[in-house]
């Protein structure tokens, strides 16, 4: 007791906050903290920061000052020159629309941008979580019909455009688009029966999720383009990309089944006891209470699932669909054109990138957003 | 008396009904629910498996795998056992199974060392090193593995002639026509050697377990690493200098347009493996991110009151707290670089899914090509699950 009152007595008179030395904040703290905190430190920034400066000189003088943007009439003599020392971004001046379209008839290619607008419409939409009710599912089913339409024509004045045709950029969006539009209930479904207590639908879900994910999906995506014609009766056909759709559906089913099994165990058994208790029967008792929670627990993990499942339609250029990397790839086989791969692959990277990027940073924030309530 | 006798448990327990032909009656649906989920399914397979039936009937194609033995005729550029286009299908599809393995399993050992060293690098307390390291996460992470091997391919085509073959070291040639590197010329001393070395390890595996099962007994810590110096590299070093200390260097030289001699790296096999290891570091980086940063801080501040040094804590605290987090998702990486080297269809590299392929469109034997690449695809994936889930069940933390 007697300290305290000793310290009061004894304080010093009150005195203005003093500022830290300069050798504690700002820059030159900072740099010191977290780039030369030690030799070895040092060492490895000075060794990074050449590298980086190197490689960004490098990348520069390739890729914007020594690079060709343009020649005339496919003449690729001027390419061909600064081979090895500047890009040849005219590739893809000359190719765009063929790697954005593929061999859509050329008049008819904002019909295929459009459709690209309205998917990216659709996704941003269903991102905003003041969208997130049952009028999205028909705002989905809507929007998809209206881009069937615009594809295929033959109504409305549309001249009709078989399929074969279409290509490019708009197909990886269909294929990715309509995969989760039906893999998503598929994939409920199947982790709601492998949860289940009914023993022969438990087996099969099982043994449906564990043969897919226990086979590349190459070997899927081969089934479906030289198997299926066989599992079909004489005369019934279905087209190539159809075919594509449904390997991918089965494949991504399976793995986002597993995501929302997920969920449905992390969610506390408490919750399916209350449902019980109320007298919910099954179909009330999953609709109202265990899936709008199991799923909002899932949310982030479905969105990298989604990543990875947009990445993997690039592999039916395996089976010759054209969608935007098989177009890319095409794009090069001419011959004038032939050697200019890396500037293209960069090119479709950069499309595949801005879409993944955006997909991950939105998972990141929404599990930010959604795990608010857990933090203190 | 007999009261007490009854566990009292068994009253909590319903009283057995008898089932009754209801729809109210729970175990009634449940029959129902099933057998017509089975007869639905068992219905669409066997429309499948008749269309099927029919199909190869019109077609005369014959089922079964009676190919396997006729004469492959593929020539295969890249093989682990002795192969020509001469031997039979089975063969041809082997030595596929094997290129398959090559990639995976150097592949799952480079990414995991990679993998590490950048998750590592992300935490670094080196702003540079971290934000390096975060944006190669991100970046690899967002762009499909396909048009990355395509890309990788691309340069490695791009690259100049075995006459102006980029030449950084002795012996180090890097050309369209691949990487060549010096190799030792093999002999028996050799395999000595190495046989040497591989008892040392396990014998210095041995002498490890017997020092800690010591330690255990009187707190006395016992050094292993002499031990591991004598095992594993002081003998065998002896044994191949008693075997006449062989040492040929096979160089590859230019002779006319390529090169002869040394150890290649095709531009498939060597794309393919650059493509896959840096993709899949870039998810192991952050597994291992996630598992360090799983260990809680206390326990870092507690090693080091103990008076553990640096490498101590990181050895005997932090890495068998992190690996229970980071093994099981770590088992999918594994899984996924096994299933993804598969792709290499796309490059020409050939491994069993373009040899499955290859021999499906010469034979017409579609179904079977097309089993035998899930097969191996489930055995493989089998496999590393097994053995994943034996070490994360050794490594897990054992609770009361």
């Amino acid at each position: 007791m007697s300290d305290i009152t000793l310290n009061a007595a004894t304080a010093a008179p009150e005195a203005a906050p003093r500022t830290p030395p300069a050798s504690q904040i700002g820059l030159l703290a900072w740099v010191r903290a977290n780039l030369f905190s030690g030799w070895l430190s040092t060492l490895v920034t000075l060794a990074l920061a050449y590298l980086i400066l190197r490689w960004v000189v490098g990348f520069v003088e390739w890729g914007i000052i020594n690079a060709v943007w343009s020649v005339p009439n496919s003449q690729t003599q001027a390419c061909r020159d600064m081979k090895g020392i500047g890009a040849c971004w005219a590739v893809v001046t000359e190719k765009h629309r063929f790697i954005l379209f593929g061999t859509y008839p050329y008049e008819e290619h904002w019909r295929p941008a459009l459709c690209i607008l309205l998917f990216i419409g659709l996704y941003i939409v269903s991102a905003m979580r003041r969208f997130w009710r049952s009028g999205l599912a028909f705002l989905w089913a809507g929007v998809l019909a209206v881009i069937g339409v615009l594809m295929w024509g033959g109504v409305l004045g549309l001249p009709y455009v078989p399929q074969e045709r279409w290509g490019g950029l708009v197909i990886t969006l269909i294929l990715a688009t309509f995969g989760l539009a039906f893999a998503f209930p598929l994939a409920i479904l199947v982790a709601l029966g492998r949860r289940s207590k009914l023993p022969a639908i438990k087996a099969i879900c099982v043994l449906y999720v564990e043969l897919i994910r226990g086979v590349p999906l190459i070997s899927l995506l081969f089934m479906a383009s030289v198997m299926f014609p066989l599992f079909l009766p004489e005369g019934m056909n279905i087209d190539k990309l159809l075919r594509a759709q449904i390997a991918i559906i089965l494949f991504a089913g399976a793995y986002l089944a597993e995501v929302v099994r997920g969920g449905l165990q992390a969610l506390p058994k408490g919750q399916y006891e209350a449902a019980d208790a109320l007298g919910l029967n099954y179909w009330q008792k999953t609709g109202f209470i265990i899936l709008p929670q199991a799923l909002r627990l899932v949310i982030p993990p479905l969105v990298n699932t989604f990543i990875g499942f947009f990445k993997d339609t690039s592999l039916v250029l395996i089976i010759g669909i054209f969608d935007l990397l098989t177009a890319g790839k095409t794009a090069i086989i001419e011959p004038a054109w032939q050697g200019f791969g890396i500037e293209v692959y960069i090119t479709v990277g950069a499309i595949y990138f801005v879409f993944c990027f955006a997909m991950s940073k939105y998972s990141q924030g929404l599990e930010a957003e959604l795990n608010r309530h857990r933090r203190r | 008396m007999s009261d007490a006798a009854i566990d009292p448990r068994s009253l909590r327990a319903p009283p057995k009904r008898p089932i009754r032909l209801s729809w109210s009656d729970e175990r009634v649906r449940a029959i129902v629910w099933q057998a017509l989920v089975v007869g639905i399914i068992g219905f669409i397979v066997w429309w499948l498996w008749s269309n099927t039936a029919h199909n190869l009937e019109v077609r005369r194609i014959a089922t079964g795998f009676g190919f396997l033995g006729r004469e492959a005729g593929l020539p295969i550029a890249e093989h682990v056992i002795d192969y020509s286009p001469t031997d039979t299908y089975f063969r041809a599809l082997l030595v596929g199974f094997l290129n398959t393995l090559k990639v995976a399993v150097i592949g799952i050992l480079l990414a995991t060392i990679l993998g590490t060293l950048i998750g590592i690098a992300r935490l670094s307390r080196n702003w540079l090193l971290a934000k390096l390291a975060a944006v190669y996460v991100e970046v690899i992470r967002d762009l499909p593995l396909l048009l990355q091997l395509l890309f990788w391919y691309a340069i490695l085509q791009g690259l100049p002639g075995p006459r102006q073959a980029i030449h950084p070291a002795a012996g180090v040639y890097l050309s369209n026509r691949g990487l060549k590197l010096p190799w030792i010329e093999w002999q028996d001393a050799h395999s000595y050697a190495l046989l040497t070395f591989l008892v040392g390890t396990l014998f210095t595996w041995l002498y490890r377990r017997a020092a800690v099962a010591q330690q255990m007994q009187d707190g006395q810590p016992r050094k292993v690493w002499p031990v591991a110096l004598g095992l594993m590299l002081a003998l065998p070093i002896a044994v191949w200098w008693a075997a006449g200390a062989p040492w040929a260097v096979d160089w590859p030289e230019l002779r006319g347009f390529n090169f002869r001699g040394g150890l290649t790296v095709s531009p498939e096999y060597f794309a393919l493996l650059l493509g896959l290891v840096l993709y899949t570091a870039g998810f192991i980086a952050e597994i291992v991110r996630a598992g360090i940063l799983a260990v809680p801080q206390g326990q870092w501040e507690a090693a080091q009151a103990l008076g553990l040094h640096a490498g101590q804590v990181l050895r005997q605290i932090v890495l068998p707290q992190a690996l229970r987090v980071i093994v099981p998702p770590m088992t999918s990486q594994y899984l996924n670089i096994t299933k993804n080297s598969s792709l290499a269809v796309a490059i020409g590299y050939q491994d069993i899914v373009s040899i499955a392929n290859t021999t499906l469109n010469q034979t017409g034997q579609a179904i079977e090509g097309i089993a035998i690449i899930m097969l191996v695809y489930l055995s493989i994936s089998l496999s590393i699950s097994l053995f994943m889930n034996w070490y994360n069940a050794r490594i897990a933390l054992v609770e009361r």
